[in-house]
C-alpha cells in the first residue's frame, strides 16, 4: 500500500519533466556551401497527406528517375508538430530530412537558423509562379523556398439576397459592406436576423491572419518590409478599428468571438450569415446541396478594404532543402517538378489547391472545376504575406492577444496596438 | 517487492544468522538492480538531464547577416528568477493560480460525485452491470477526444446554451472558460474516484452494516462511521492520483478552449509554449518548478491523509522485522 503513492509520484512527476527534456545541440556555425551537389535517394517530409494525390506524384517521379528515389515521411497532420519534427532533425543535423515542406511563416525561422538551404532562382521556375507567393520564400531578399500552393482569404457573400435588396455587385469596400448588410436586413423579410459578417476570431493563428488583413487593407502594416514593427500608426488603428466596431455596433455578432474557419463555415452554410471572410476551401462545401443551404445562393469576391479592395493575407506551403541533406542536387530536380505546370495543373484538378503558377488560374480546364480561381488570384496578386520574423511563435501570439484585447474590448485599440509595438521591437531585435 | 527471498539450499544455521541475513540483503539488491537501472533510464535521466537543461539558455538574437546567433549558454539559475518577475512573472503567476484553482475545485467536485457514484454503483440491484459500464464510460474517453466533444456543447449555438437558454460564449477568455473546463474535467475524472471507492466499498463486510443498524445507527451516521472511514485508504489514493494528474493538466484546456487564454492556461500550457518556442531552458524551468510544486502538495496530502496508511505499513514492517530478529 505505501509503495503505491509513492511510484504513482514519481511516474507523474517524470513525466511532467520528460515531456520537456528535449535539448538542443549548440551548432558550429559552418555555413554550408551554395553549391547544391549530390544524386541519389532523396526524402520528401510533408505533413499527413489527405488527398492521396501526393503518392501518385512521386510514383510518376520514382519511374522516370529509378536511381534517385523520392520516399515520403508523413509527419503529423497538426502544423504545430510538423514544425517541431523539423526542428528537431535540423537540431540533430540528421540527413533523415531532405526536401521539407514548410508553411509560408516559416521561412524566417528556417532560413535564419541556417536549417535550410539558399537556392538558385535561375534553375527554378521563378518567373512562372504568382510574385506574392514567391516572396514568401524569401528571407532578406534570398530565396529559401519555394511556393507549390497557395491560399488567400475571399469574401464569400449570398448574392441572392443582395440582389432581393437591390445590390447587383459585391461590396470592395467595409463601409459598402455595412451599408449592404443594413439594406438586406431593413428590405429582405427573411433576412431579418441574418449576421452580417464574421472572420475568423477566436486567440489563434486565424486571428492573426484576420487582424493583419484589417491593418494592410487600411493601408498600415503589421512590420515594414525590413522586418522593423510598423504597428502602432493612425493607419494600422483605423483598420484594426474597422473590426472593434464593427463588433461594438453588431455588425460582427458577439459570437464571432469564438469563431474559426469551421464555425463560420456552419453558420454560413447554414443561411445565417451575409458575408464571410474565408479561405477557397469552403466553396466546394457551400455549393454542395446535401450539406448546404446556400448553394448556387452565394459568390465569392475579393475582400473588402478601407478605400477600396482589401488585401488578403497568404497561406500556402513552400518546399526548401535541409542544410544537412545529401543528394542536393536530387532536391533541387525535385523541386522543380513539383513546382512544374503539369504537376500542378493535377494537383488543383484532383484536390482543389490552389496553385503557385499564374497561369493556371485561367487554365479552362481549372476554372471550369474551381470557378472561384479568377477572384481568388486577384486575392493572391493584392494579397501580403504576413511578418517575416524569425521568432514568429512569438511575434503572432503578441498579434493575438492584441487584437484579441482590442476585439472583446478589455484594452483600447490605442493601448493594444501601442502595447503590441513595444513588444515586437524586442521580439525582432 | 522487497520481499527477503528465502536463500536455497542453504538451511538456516543459528550461528550464520546475520551473515545470512546479510547475503540475502545482497542477493535481493542484486534481483532489484534490473529494477533500479530501468528506473534510472526511464526516470532519473529524463528528471536530470531537465534540471540541467533548465540552467541553459538559447543565444538570442541574430548577427549582422539576419542569421540566428547559435549555441547555448549557462546561465545558472536566471531562467528561474526570470520567471517571478516582470511580464513573464505576471504570466506564471496567473498559471500558477489557474492550476492550483482547477485542482482545488476540480478534485473536491470530482471525489463528491466520485463517491456518490460509486454508492450507486454499490447499491444498484437490477442492471448492476449496466449501470457500472454508463458510469465508466466517460473515463473510457480519451481527454482530448472530451475536449472536442465539449467544444461542440459549448459552441455558441451548442448544447449547454440551448438548454440554458443563454448565449454565453463559453470558449472565449473569461470566468466562463473556467466553469466550462471544470465542468469537463469533473464529468471526465469522477468516474475514477467511483471506481476506486467502489473497490472500497466492496472490501467492506456486510455484517458492519447489520451491526450498525442493530444498534440503530441512521444511514448518514453509518455513512459517516462506517463507510467514509473504511473507504479512506482507497478514497486517498484516488484523491492523490488525481491531484497530480490534475496539477499537470494540459489536454483539455487546450483543446476545449486553446492555447495562450489567460483564464485557462496551466502551468503545463506555460511550459508547452516557451518549448515551442525554442526556449528549451525557460520551458523545463516552468518545468521544474511545476515538478517541485507536485512533490511538495504530494508530499503534504500523504502526510495529512494518508498519515495512516503509512503508519499502518510502517508498523507492519516494524513487526515483521522483529518477528525476523526473535
Amino acid at each position: 500500500m505505501r509503495r503505491i503513492p509513492m511510484a504513482g509520484v514519481f511516474a507523474s512527476l517524470a513525466l511532467v519533466l520528460a515531456a520537456c527534456g528535449g535539448g538542443s545541440e549548440s551548432g558550429d556555425g559552418d555555413k554550408k556551401s551554395a553549391a547544391l551537389e549530390g544524386r541519389g535517394e532523396i526524402t520528401f517530409v510533408t505533413g499527413k497527406d489527405t488527398s492521396g494525390n501526393l503518392q501518385k506524384q512521386i510514383d510518376d517521379w520514382n519511374s522516370k528517375h529509378p536511381d534517385e528515389p523520392v520516399r515520403i515521411i508523413e509527419l503529423s497532420d497538426k502544423a504545430d508538430e510538423q514544425r517541431q519534427q523539423m526542428i528537431q532533425n535540423a537540431q540533430v543535423k540528421s540527413d533523415a530530412y531532405t526536401v521539407l515542406n514548410l508553411d509560408v511563416v516559416w521561412t524566417a525561422e528556417f532560413a535564419a537558423n541556417r536549417w535550410v538551404v539558399e537556392l538558385p532562382e535561375d534553375q527554378l521556375p521563378i518567373s512562372d509562379l504568382l510574385a506574392p507567393t514567391v516572396d514568401t520564400g524569401r528571407y532578406l531578399g534570398k530565396l529559401y523556398a519555394v511556393p507549390v500552393d497557395s491560399d488567400a482569404g475571399l469574401l464569400y457573400y449570398r448574392k441572392d439576397l443582395l440582389a432581393e435588396a437591390g445590390i447587383d455587385k459585391a461590396p470592395t469596400t467595409w463601409s459598402e459592406l455595412f451599408a449592404a448588410c443594413d439594406a438586406v436586413k431593413a428590405k429582405v423579410s427573411s433576412a431579418k436576423n441574418i449576421d452580417c459578417y464574421a472572420g475568423q476570431f477566436d486567440k489563434y493563428e486565424g486571428l492573426t491572419v484576420n487582424a493583419s488583413e484589417a491593418i494592410n487593407a487600411a493601408g498600415g502594416s503589421v512590420v515594414d518590409e525590413q522586418g522593423k514593427p510598423t504597428v502602432n500608426t493612425p493607419e494600422a488603428k483605423a483598420g484594426l478599428d474597422v473590426l472593434v466596431n464593427a463588433f461594438k455596433d453588431g455588425h460582427i455578432s458577439k459570437k464571432a468571438i469564438t469563431y474559426t474557419e469551421e464555425l463560420g463555415r456552419a453558420d454560413f452554410n447554414g443561411g445565417k450569415l451575409l458575408f464571410h471572410r474565408q479561405w477557397p476551401y469552403q466553396y466546394a462545401s457551400a455549393s454542395d446541396k446535401e450539406e448546404s443551404k446556400v448553394a448556387g445562393k452565394f459568390d465569392v469576391a475579393p475582400l473588402p478594404g478601407s478605400n477600396g479592395p482589401g488585401v488578403s493575407t497568404l497561406g500556402g506551403h513552400n518546399f526548401a532543402i535541409s542544410a544537412f541533406a545529401k543528394n542536393k542536387a536530387t532536391a533541387l530536380d525535385f523541386l522543380n517538378y513539383m513546382t512544374s505546370t503539369e504537376v500542378q495543373k493535377a494537383n488543383a484538378i484532383v484536390i482543389g489547391k490552389a496553385p503557385s503558377v499564374a497561369a493556371l488560374y485561367n487554365d479552362p480546364e481549372v476554372v471550369a472545376k474551381f470557378p472561384y480561381m479568377p477572384s481568388l488570384k486577384t486575392a493572391i496578386e493584392n494579397a501580403k504575406g504576413r511578418p517575416k520574423v524569425v521568432k514568429y511563435g512569438d511575434v503572432t501570439t503578441a498579434i493575438q492577444e492584441a487584437a484579441y484585447a482590442a476585439l472583446n474590448g478589455s484594452k483600447t485599440t490605442d493601448a493594444a496596438l501601442a502595447e503590441l509595438q513595444t513588444k515586437l521591437e524586442t521580439l525582432t531585435q | 517487492m522487497a520481499i527477503p527471498i528465502p536463500p536455497v539450499n542453504t538451511p538456516a544455521k543459528p550461528a550464520r544468522k546475520g551473515q545470512d541475513a546479510k547475503s540475502t540483503r545482497r542477493f535481493a539488491l542484486l534481483l532489484l538492480s534490473p529494477t533500479f537501472l530501468v528506473l534510472a533510464l526511464v526516470v532519473g535521466y529524463p528528471v536530470l538531464a531537465g534540471i540541467r537543461q533548465s540552467l541553459y539558455a538559447q543565444a538570442e538574437g541574430l548577427d549582422a547577416d539576419g542569421f540566428v546567433i547559435e549555441g547555448e549558454r549557462f546561465v545558472g539559475l536566471e531562467n528561474y528568477t526570470a520567471l517571478f518577475t516582470g511580464e513573464r512573472g505576471s504570466a506564471f503567476w496567473n498559471a500558477f493560480f489557474n492550476t492550483t484553482f482547477f485542482t482545488a475545485t476540480a478534485v473536491v467536485l470530482e471525489t463528491i460525485i466520485g463517491v456518490i457514484l460509486a454508492l450507486i454503483m454499490h447499491q444498484a440491484l437490477r442492471g448492476r452491470g449496466l449501470v457500472r459500464a454508463s458510469i465508466l464510460v466517460p473515463w473510457a474517453v480519451p481527454t482530448a477526444m472530451s475536449g472536442l466533444l465539449w467544444r461542440w456543447i459549448f459552441q455558441p449555438d451548442g448544447v449547454a446554451n440551448a438548454i440554458l437558454n443563454q448565449e454565453i460564449l463559453w470558449t472565449a477568455d473569461g470566468w466562463q472558460s473556467k466553469l466550462a473546463v471544470i465542468i469537463a474535467e469533473v464529468w471526465k475524472t469522477s468516474p475514477f474516484i467511483g471506481l476506486l471507492a467502489l473497490a472500497g466499498l466492496q472490501m467492506i463486510p456486510q455484517d458492519v452494516y447489520e451491526a450498525a443498524k442493530v444498534d440503530g445507527a441512521s444511514p448518514w451516521q453509518q455513512f459517516r462511521r462506517i463507510t467514509l472511514p473504511l473507504i479512506k485508504p482507497a478514497l486517498a489514493v484516488a484523491v492523490l492520483f488525481r491531484m497530480l494528474d490534475t496539477l499537470r493538466m494540459f489536454d483539455l484546456p487546450f483543446v476545449l478552449i486553446g492555447g495562450n487564454k489567460d483564464s485557462v492556461e496551466t502551468l503545463s500550457m506555460l511550459a508547452w509554449d516557451e518549448a515551442n518556442n525554442l526556449r528549451y531552458g525557460v520551458a523545463t524551468a516552468y518545468a521544474t518548478i511545476l515538478f517541485l510544486y507536485i512533490a511538495l502538495l504530494a508530499y503534504a496530502f500523504i502526510k495529512i491523509a494518508g498519515a495512516d496508511v503509512i503508519g499502518e505499513a510502517r508498523a507492519r514492517k516494524a513487526s515483521v522485522k522483529k518477528g525476523a530478529a526473535a
